[in-house]
């Protein structure tokens, strides 16, 4: 039961790594950062206040790209799956970064802030990779600047039905201007702040960018708001229950947008898109699996790496396995255990009863449409 | 935190001896380890359990970890609280919050676990 505190690693830590701490949270090595898992009240408690009230997240961990100038938009168009030539001034856009198979190196969020200028924020554990992979193409290209803003920025998340109304008070009432999906400036708490109406809880809010030096206070404007402050523990079951994919686990290299129900979007068209051709073939064939989700009918909680099982044989053996568990936990919104999966085609229509099979033991299971919970 | 009348194991189960019935639990230090606790899976009354062999597992919302009877002998009893409701386990662990009761095959078995002040030094 112990978990291993011998970290050879020197792990990053983000600007509010102390308010952590001395909020008692418990820090775990987290793709290189020192990360909250949860804080005293424990992840259940911060799950449910952000399904009831309104949770913070430091999510200035996440990698924070800025692209300026009158080539940005033509070059994000070339590596990103969204249609940033149509992308409107204040939208944002859900998107991957495909290879050239179609194969999903991230996936991320990208948004116009200005004429000619765009924020793409990416997922921490890929940083590294993504830089791999945007690095030479930019190299190749001419007419904007990047710049990588993560360092000199905190980035913290509130989330919840309350959220937008607390962001609301420390604004005049700016914030609420900003409508899904969308990302605008305003001034929250004296602060100047950018705030993205998106996040990755299945709930209403913000993702706020601050300078660095602003977040301690940013972070501590929102706790006496009434935020409660929350973990990474508590997001992943958040977006499990609201459906949404992570990559490293739900989604990899090894997956495409269209077999992982995203073909949405994966918009191929434009004209210099590295990925275009593939994701086009893609789009037009049938895929053979499929990325469902599952709510279990018997006693168990699924895990990532399970096997899934065809039911009707009633048993866990190595022939009957028809897919593979990729996310799954105990959701306290729903009582029970969740997770997601690829599976054959043919077993991925919603009502399909399957078979997890739980360390040995096979646990009824049934497909069910996602999200298992939904308020947005 | 670690009652005086209670013999721990290392791997973070407490036993309390009733003649020669053990009740069996996870220590506090296990527990808070672990965090919310959402599933217990124990095995049937009237099963065997070796001395510090697997007896069923416990997961909280992020992890599973095994659970090893620090006693040997026949399963007698099991808590169906922490079936139902396995959040018992993080508010009395000592209590309400038990997991197994084993009836001990031999009582020198109980010579291989440790007193609460010995037990606690290994957690620091």
């Amino acid at each position: 039961m112990l978990s291993d505190k011998s970290q050879d690693q020197i792990l990053k830590k983000t600007v509010l790594h102390s308010t952590h701490v001395e909020s008692n949270a418990k820090m775990v090595p987290f793709v290189g950062w020192d990360m909250p898992v949860q804080y005293a009240d424990g992840i259940i408690s911060e799950i449910n206040a952000v399904r009831n009230m309104a949770g913070i997240f430091d999510v200035s961990h996440m990698g924070r790209l800025e692209f300026k100038g009158e080539g940005a938009q033509l070059f994000l168009s070339s590596f990103l799956s969204a249609n940033i030539l149509a992308l409107k001034i204040g939208r944002g856009k859900y998107n991957f970064i495909c290879n050239e198979d179609g194969g999903i190196i991230d996936d991320a969020m990208v948004y116009r802030t200005g004429d000619q200028s765009f924020l793409l924020v990416i997922n921490a554990g890929n940083a590294d990779i993504d830089m791999e992979w945007i690095n030479p193409l930019v190299a190749k290209s001419t007419g904007f600047n990047m710049n990588v803003v993560t360092k000199e920025t905190a980035m913290i998340a509130i989330q919840g039905p309350k959220a937008v109304g607390i962001v609301d008070s420390l604004s005049n009432g700016e914030a609420s201007n900003i409508r899904r999906f969308r990302i605008g400036n305003a001034t929250v708490a004296g602060i100047m702040a950018t705030l993205a109406r998106t996040g990755y809880t299945g709930e209403d809010g913000f993702e706020i960018t601050v300078s660095a030096d602003q977040g301690e206070k940013l972070w501590q404007t929102l706790r006496e708001s009434g935020a409660i402050e929350s973990g990474l523990g508590a997001r992943d079951v958040l977006r499990l229950e609201a459906g949404l994919p992570l990559h490293g686990n739900d989604l990899s290299t090894e997956t495409n947008p269209f077999e992982a129900g995203f073909g949405r979007f994966a918009y191929y068209e434009a004209p210099n898109s590295i990925a275009g051709a593939a994701l086009r073939r893609i789009s037009e064939t049938e895929t053979d699996r499929a990325l469902v989700g599952f709510k279990m009918t018997g006693r168990g909680i699924p895990r990532s790496g399970l096997n899934i099982c065809e039911s009707n044989l009633g048993n866990n053996d190595e022939s009957n396995v028809i897919g593979r568990v990729t996310s799954g936990t105990y959701s306290p919104t729903v009582d029970g255990g969740i997770g997601m999966g690829y599976v054959d085609q043919k077993y991925s229509a919603t009502g399909t009863k399957i078979i997890i099979d739980v360390r040995g033991r096979p646990v009824e299971a049934e497909i069910v449409d996602m999200p298992f919970y939904k308020r947005i | 935190m670690y009652p005086d009348d209670l013999k721990y194991s290392k791997e973070h189960e407490w036993v309390r001896m009733n003649g020669n019935i053990a009740e069996i639990g996870v220590t506090v230090f296990a527990e808070e380890s672990l965090g919310d606790v959402v599933f217990v899976d124990l095995p049937k009354a009237g099963t065997d359990v070796g001395q510090f062999a697997k007896f069923g597992e416990i997961e909280s919302v992020k992890a599973v970890s095994d659970l090893f009877s620090p006693v040997g002998g026949k399963i007698v009893e099991v808590n169906a609280a922490t079936t139902d409701s396995p959040e018992v386990v993080n508010e009395e662990p000592y209590g309400t919050g038990w997991l197994i009761k084993v009836e001990v095959a031999d009582a020198s078995q109980l010579d291989e676990l440790m007193d609460s002040a010995t037990y606690q030094a290994t957690l620091e």
